[in-house]
C-alpha cells in the first residue's frame, strides 16, 4: 500500500557520468540508504531549489522528488523505477549500485 | 561491404571534434541540457536509468571482423562488458560516461563506425534484410542503395530537425525480413513490367501509440530518381507536419491526416522541381561504383552435399539456424542471441571477440545485425558448419531456436529505459523457460513475440504474432497481450486482447494463448495463420479464464 | 541585436514594426498578416520591405512578390522547429528569392551551418556571440555529401574531381 506522498527523496543524475545520486544535507550521495528523506513537502521542496544551483553548476541535471514509504524502519521507494535507480536492472544483479555492496534487493 | 575513402573517413573525424566542442560547451555551461539534449540524441546519447546510453550505427546490418573487435574493446573499456543489439540494426551500450564519449567516437571513427543520427529527430540508421547479398531471392542486394541513402541523408541540412525521428528500411524480396511496412519510409527493389529495375516506394508507417502500415507512394520511381524522390517525401513531412504535439508528429499521422492522395500529390510536385533541378539525380555510374564495395567474397566451388556432424545436437541447430544461400556449398547461419533465460540481443566482449575470430578463422568477410537481434553469418561453407557449430556452442552462442517461440523481441524495458512503464526482459525470460523444451518448440513452430516496456514500442510489440506491451497501472507493472501482427511481406498490426496481466499472471495467459493455437490449429497453420482464421475470441476466453475464478 | 551579414556585424538598416505601429520612412520588417491586408500600400512605398515568417508560415503564400522583397525574416520560435531550413531552400530554390535570408529566435550555433547551406545569408545573434565563433560553426565540417541551396560541391563531386 502506497505511503503518504509526503514522504520523499530528491535524486537527479550525474551530469559527467549519469550516475545516480541522491540528496543529501547539501550535497549528493550515491547510495539511496544514505539519501536524506524529507518527512515535509516544504523540506522537500527546499531542497529542490537548493538542487538548483548543482544544475547551473553543471554537477547534475533534472533533479526531480519522488515519494518513498517507511516499511519496518526501512525507507523503500514506491515505484518500480526508483527502486531500480536505486540498485540497478533487476535482470544483472551483478550491474549497478546493487552490485556495489552488500544490498538487500527489493524486487 | 563499403569502404570510407578520405571523404568518408574526415567526415566521421570532423564529427567527432564538433560532438568534442558540443561536450566542453555543454561542461562550460555555454549549453544547457535542454541546448545539448538534441546535439547529444544526434550523436546517440541517451541519458537513461543508470548512465548514459549510447547507441552505435551499424548501417545495414553489416559489420567487418575489425569492426566487431572495436565493439567488444569499448565494451570493455568503457561500459561493463556487453552490448545489446536492438531492433533496428544498431548495437548500444548502458553504462556510458558523457566524459567518454568524444574518445568512444574517435575510437569508433578509426574502424568506420560512428553513432551519427541513430537518435534525434533526424533521419535515422537505413536497414535492410540481414540475408541481403547471400540470399538468392533478392532482385539485387539492397545494401548499395542503402548506402547511398546512408550518405545523402547524414547531416542533411534541411532534415537534422524534423517534427520526429525518421526511420528507413530497403528490400529486395517478396519475403520481408526487415519490417518495411512498419517504417517511416521504405524503398522495395522492384521490377516492371519490362524487365527494369526501380523502386516501389511507400510512407506513412510506424508503430508507437498509434501505429499504422505504410502506404504506397509510388509504384515505380526509376533509379536515377531515387534520391530526388525521397528528398521530396522529407520535405513534405519537414512542411507539412505537426509541430504542437509529439504525439502526433510522425509522418504516418500526417499521411492519414490528408490522406495518400493527397500525399503522393505533394510529394510529386516537390519530386518534379527536385528532378528537374538535377543535381540529386543518381547516375547508373554511381549506382555501380557503391554496389562494387558489395561484391560478393570470392566463393569457392564447393560442393552442395548437407553437413553432418558427430555431435547430437548439431541437427537441432542446423535445423533452425541454417537458411539457403544463392552460392552452392554456402550457408547462411544464424547466430541467437536468446539464450534461454538469458537477455534477448545481449552479448558480452568474449562473445564478440570470439566471433570476430570465428569469422576470420573460416574465412567469412562479414556479418550481420538482425532487426530481431539476433546476428547472422552471410557466407559459411557447408563443410566448415559443423566445426563453426562447436565453437558458437562453446560460446553459448548456439541456441538452437532461431524462429521459433523463445526467439523473443524484447527492449531493454524498465530495467534499463528512462521512457519505459514496464520491465519486458523478465517477461521475455519468463516466456523463454515455460517453453525451454525444444520438442515443444518445434511442435509449436513458427511464432514470433515481441515485448515492449512502454507504448514507443522498441520492442516491435505490434509486429509480434504475440505482442506484449508493458503498461504502468498505479505503479504496478501490467502486461497488454496483442496478437496477429506481422512484421513479413504479410504486415498486419496486432490486435489488443483486454486488459492487462500481472508479472506474475502473463507468463501463463500466454502459455494459454499458445494451447489454444495448438488445439485448434488446422494443417500447417503457424499461430499467426490460426489466429487469423479464427479470431481473437478463443484465444481471449482462455487468456482470461484464472481472472474469472481468482480473486484478486 | 546583433546582425551576421556576409562573415561581419553589420547595421541593420530594417526595423521591425508591429502590426499596429506605424511604418518608418526606410527599412521596415512587417509580419506576413499585415503585408496580406496592406500588400498594396506596402508594396507602394519607396523604401525597402521585408516580411517575417513564423515557422508554420509558408514562403509559397507570397508567390512572386517575393521579388519585391529585399529581405525575409524566418522564426525560429525553438530550436527543435526545422520547418524554416525548408522554408529557406523554397526561397532560394523555387521561387529564386535573391535577397536577404535572416535567420532569427531560438537557434542554435550548431544550427547555423545547416542555414548558410539552406540559404541563409544573415543571422540574428546574441549579445556576445563572436565573429569567431560564427566562422567556426560554418568550418565544423569541411565536406557534405548532398547538394543544397548553397551550391556547394558535394564529397560526390569531389570524388568524380579527383578520379578525372
Amino acid at each position: 500500500m502506497p505511503a503518504s506522498p509526503a514522504i520523499q527523496v530528491l535524486t537527479a543524475n550525474r551530469l559527467r557520468d549519469g550516475d545516480v545520486v541522491y540528496w543529501r544535507n547539501g550535497a549528493w550521495v550515491e547510495a539511496f540508504t544514505d539519501a536524506e528523506v524529507f518527512a515535509e513537502k516544504f523540506a522537500a521542496d527546499t531542497a529542490l531549489a537548493a538542487a538548483q544551483k548543482f544544475v547551473t553548476d553543471r554537477i547534475v541535471v533534472n533533479p526531480y522528488l519522488f515519494g518513498v514509504r517507511v516499511d519496518g524502519g526501512q525507507v523503500r521507494a514506491i515505484e518500480e523505477r526508483e527502486i531500480i535507480r536505486s540498485e540497478g536492472p533487476s535482470v544483472r544483479r551483478d550491474l549497478g549500485k546493487q552490485a556495489r555492496e552488500a544490498f538487500d534487493v527489493s524486487i | 561491404m563499403y569502404r570510407y575513402d578520405e571523404f568518408d573517413a574526415q567526415f566521421v573525424r570532423e564529427r567527432v571534434e564538433q560532438f568534442r566542442y558540443q561536450v566542453e560547451r555543454r561542461l562550460s555551461g555555454e549549453l544547457t541540457e535542454d541546448e545539448f539534449k538534441p546535439l547529444r540524441l544526434m550523436n546517440g546519447l541517451y541519458l537513461q536509468l543508470h548512465a548514459y546510453m549510447l547507441r552505435v550505427a551499424i548501417p545495414y546490418g553489416t559489420l567487418s571482423a575489425r569492426q566487431l573487435r572495436m565493439l567488444a574493446h569499448i565494451a570493455r573499456k568503457y561500459d561493463k562488458g556487453y552490448g545489446h543489439f536492438t531492433t533496428r540494426t544498431n548495437i548500444q551500450y548502458n553504462w556510458i560516461k558523457l566524459v567518454d564519449v568524444p574518445e568512444i567516437l574517435a575510437d569508433l571513427a578509426s574502424v568506420e563506425m560512428h553513432c551519427i543520427q541513430t537518435s534525434g529527430n533526424c533521419i535515422r540508421n537505413v536497414t535492410a534484410d540481414q540475408f541481403a547479398g547471400a540470399t538468392d531471392e533478392e532482385i539485387e542486394d539492397p545494401r548499395p542503395l542503402a548506402e547511398i541513402i546512408r550518405q545523402w541523408s547524414s547531416l542533411h541540412p534541411e532534415f537534422v530537425f524534423l517534427a520526429r525521428k525518421f526511420k528507413i528500411a530497403v528490400g529486395a524480396t517478396e519475403k520481408d525480413r526487415a519490417a518495411l511496412l512498419f517504417h517511416d519510409l521504405a524503398v522495395q527493389i522492384v521490377k516492371n513490367a519490362e524487365g527494369r529495375v526501380g523502386y516501389k516506394v511507400y510512407a506513412g508507417g510506424g508503430m508507437g501509440r498509434t501505429p499504422y502500415l505504410a502506404q504506397i507512394m509510388s509504384e515505380f520511381v526509376e533509379r536515377e530518381d531515387i534520391l530526388a524522390y525521397l528528398e521530396a517525401v522529407l520535405r513534405v513531412y519537414n512542411q507539412d507536419s505537426r509541430r504542437d504535439n509529439i504525439h502526433k508528429q510522425r509522418i504516418k499521422i500526417l499521411v492519414n491526416a490528408i490522406g495518400v492522395e493527397e500525399m503522393r500529390r505533394r510529394v510529386q510536385r516537390e519530386f518534379d522541381e527536385i528532378k528537374s533541378n538535377g543535381t540529386l539525380q543518381l547516375p547508373q555510374q554511381e549506382l555501380d561504383r557503391i554496389a562494387a564495395y558489395f561484391a560478393p567474397p570470392a566463393f569457392e566451388d564447393l560442393s552442395d552435399g548437407e553437413p553432418s556432424s558427430l555431435d547430437p545436437t548439431f541437427k537441432d541447430w542446423y535445423r533452425q539456424s541454417i537458411s539457403k544461400h544463392g552460392q552452392p556449398g554456402y550457408a547462411i547461419a544464424t547466430i541467437s542471441l536468446k539464450p534461454i533465460g538469458g537477455v534477448p540481443g545481449d552479448a558480452n566482449d568474449h562473445q564478440l571477440d570470439a566471433i570476430a575470430d570465428l569469422m576470420e578463422e573460416f574465412g567469412i568477410s562479414e556479418i550481420r545485425v538482425s532487426h530481431e537481434q539476433n546476428l547472422v553469418l552471410p557466407h559459411v561453407r557447408k563443410k566448415d558448419l559443423a566445426a563453426v557449430y562447436k565453437k558458437l556452442k562453446a560460446l553459448k552462442l548456439a541456441t538452437p531456436n532461431a524462429g521459433l517461440v523463445t526467439d523473443i523481441i524484447a527492449c531493454p524495458g524498465l530495467d534499463y529505459c528512462d521512457l519505459a512503464n514496464a520491465r519486458s526482459i523478465p517477461v521475455a525470460q519468463d516466456i523463454a523457460k515455460r517453453f525451454a523444451d525444444l520438442d515443444r518448440q518445434h511442435k509449436i513452430g513458427e511464432l514470433k513475440i515481441k515485448i515492449s516496456g512502454c507504448i514507443n514500442a522498441c520492442g516491435h510489440h505490434h509486429a509480434g504474432h504475440i505482442g506484449i506491451l508493458g503498461v504502468d497501472k498505479k505503479g504496478v507493472e501490467y502486461y497488454q497481450l496483442q496478437l496477429g501482427g506481422s512484421g513479413a511481406e504479410d504486415a498486419s498490426i496486432g490486435d489488443v486482447m483486454g486488459p492487462g496481466f500481472t508479472a506474475r499472471d502473463i507468463g501463463p495467459a500466454v502459455e494459454r494463448v499458445i494451447d489454444t493455437y495448438l488445439q485448434l490449429r488446422e494443417d500447417g497453420e503457424r499461430f499467426l495463420d490460426t489466429y487469423r482464421r479464427i479470431g481473437m475470441e478463443p484465444f481471449k476466453n482462455m487468456a482470461y479464464l484464472e481472472q474469472t475464478y481468482a480473486a484478486h | 541585436m546583433p546582425l551576421i551579414k556576409n562573415g561581419a556585424f553589420v547595421e541593420d538598416s530594417f526595423v521591425t514594426v508591429a502590426d499596429d505601429v506605424e511604418l518608418p520612412t526606410n527599412g521596415a520588417i512587417v509580419s506576413l498578416a499585415r503585408f496580406q491586408k496592406d500588400r498594396d500600400t506596402l508594396l507602394a512605398r519607396n523604401a525597402p520591405l521585408g516580411i517575417q515568417l513564423k515557422s508554420a508560415e509558408s514562403p509559397e503564400t507570397l508567390g512572386q512578390d517575393v521579388h519585391r522583397l529585399s529581405l525575409i525574416v524566418l522564426e525560429f520560435p525553438v530550436f527543435r522547429d526545422g520547418r524554416a531550413f525548408s522554408w529557406a531552400r523554397m526561397l532560394r530554390e523555387r521561387l529564386r528569392f535573391t535577397g536577404e535570408i535572416r535567420g532569427t529566435g531560438h537557434f542554435l550555433y550548431d544550427q547555423i551551418s545547416y542555414m548558410r547551406r539552406v540559404g541563409f545569408d544573415a543571422w540574428d545573434v546574441a549579445d556576445g556571440f563572436s565573429l569567431e565563433q560564427f566562422e567556426r560553426a560554418l568550418h565544423e565540417m569541411t565536406n557534405v555529401y548532398q547538394p543544397s541551396a548553397d551550391g556547394q560541391k558535394t564529397i560526390r563531386d569531389l570524388r568524380a574531381q579527383r578520379t578525372s
